[in-house]
């Protein structure tokens, strides 16, 4: 799998997630700075990491979504090629407009930094074929805007239509419907707020990520 | 020329910065204030002769998110 990780001034998850995926698929991704305007020829997964992209001026993740290569990655998304956003990286895909909906301050008005447990609602993705539906698992989240909000009807689509990979078993920060991770409509974008790249090894307290990247290799490769 | 953009989460959307607020004041001792609502005050300095639509357009693509937020211009003429 030749994967990609996207780095921008200000992430801070990129070593976290090349490391993740060098461990499970055995190939050191090519991390590709946010002024690049194209990606390595063949890439065939594109992770977009957590941290605070420009300081989280304006909105989170919205200059990141203006950076030259995001238009490289919506074009290689409308492809098919598979998409993660983890926390940062999923409110810079929201506010790229690859997934519907905005992530706010957290309810609680306090950063949230704690391992959280979460239903797999969607096994059949090509980011969740490793988990089994319904499956309980845990994992970390750091973040201060976590908040997933969306109209009702943009909230029923994505429940009707299976896009609700992940959901909160805990109050985390107030999302609605308690939603952790979605899907875009081809279902080739998963945008995320826990960290599943935290949870891949025995020494992190868990392994309950790895199986992302095991079943995205499966799928991929 | 100078313009002004009002940048305010729409109606139905929560607000929890505000309610912070609102608690705040009423810590205060404030009891008047029925609810608060927070948004964002961006100043532009333009090249004169910059047409309404393009400031707009600058709200759309960045400054304002349109999922869940409004904005609105005010011009600030020979400011």
């Amino acid at each position: 799998m030749k994967s990609a990780v996207i780095v921008f001034p200000g992430s801070n998850c990129d070593r976290d997630l090349a490391v993740a995926l060098e461990q499970v698929t055995g190939q050191k991704p090519a991390m590709v700075w946010h002024r690049e305007s194209e990606l390595p020829a063949g890439t065939d997964f594109i992770g977009i990491p957590g941290g605070f992209s420009y300081g989280d001026y304006l909105r989170s993740g919205a200059m990141a979504a203006q950076s030259p290569i995001m238009r490289a990655v919506a074009a290689a998304a409308e492809r098919g090629v598979p998409v993660l956003g983890v926390c940062n990286g999923f409110q810079v895909l929201t506010e790229a407009g690859l997934l519907p909906g905005a992530l706010m301050r957290n309810a609680g008005l306090h950063f949230v930094c704690r391992p959280v447990g979460l239903t797999v609602e969607n096994s059949q993705s090509l980011f969740t074929s490793a988990y089994d539906s319904g499956e309980e698992i845990v994992i970390p989240v750091a973040h201060h805007d976590g908040n997933y909000q969306a109209d009702p009807a943009t909230l029923d689509r994505l429940e009707g239509e299976g896009r609700v990979a992940f959901r909160y078993r805990e109050e985390v920060n107030g999302s609605a419907r308690d939603i952790a991770g979605i899907l875009n409509d081809s279902g080739n974008v998963l945008g995320m707020m826990p960290h599943p790249e935290r949870m891949i090894e025995q020494a992190h307290g868990g392994t309950d990520g790895r199986k992302l990247f095991e079943g995205l290799l499966e799928t991929v490769a | 020329m100078k313009a002004r953009v009002f940048i305010t989460l729409k109606n139905g959307v929560l607000d929890p910065q505000g309610k912070a607020i609102h608690h705040a004041l009423q810590g205060l001792g404030f009891g008047g204030v029925n609810d608060v609502r927070a948004g964002k005050l961006i100043e532009l300095d333009l090249a004169d002769g910059t047409k309404d639509a393009e400031i707009e357009d600058m709200c759309r693509k960045l400054l304002a998110n349109t999922v869940i937020e409004n904005f609105r211009i005010e011009r600030l003429e020979d400011a």
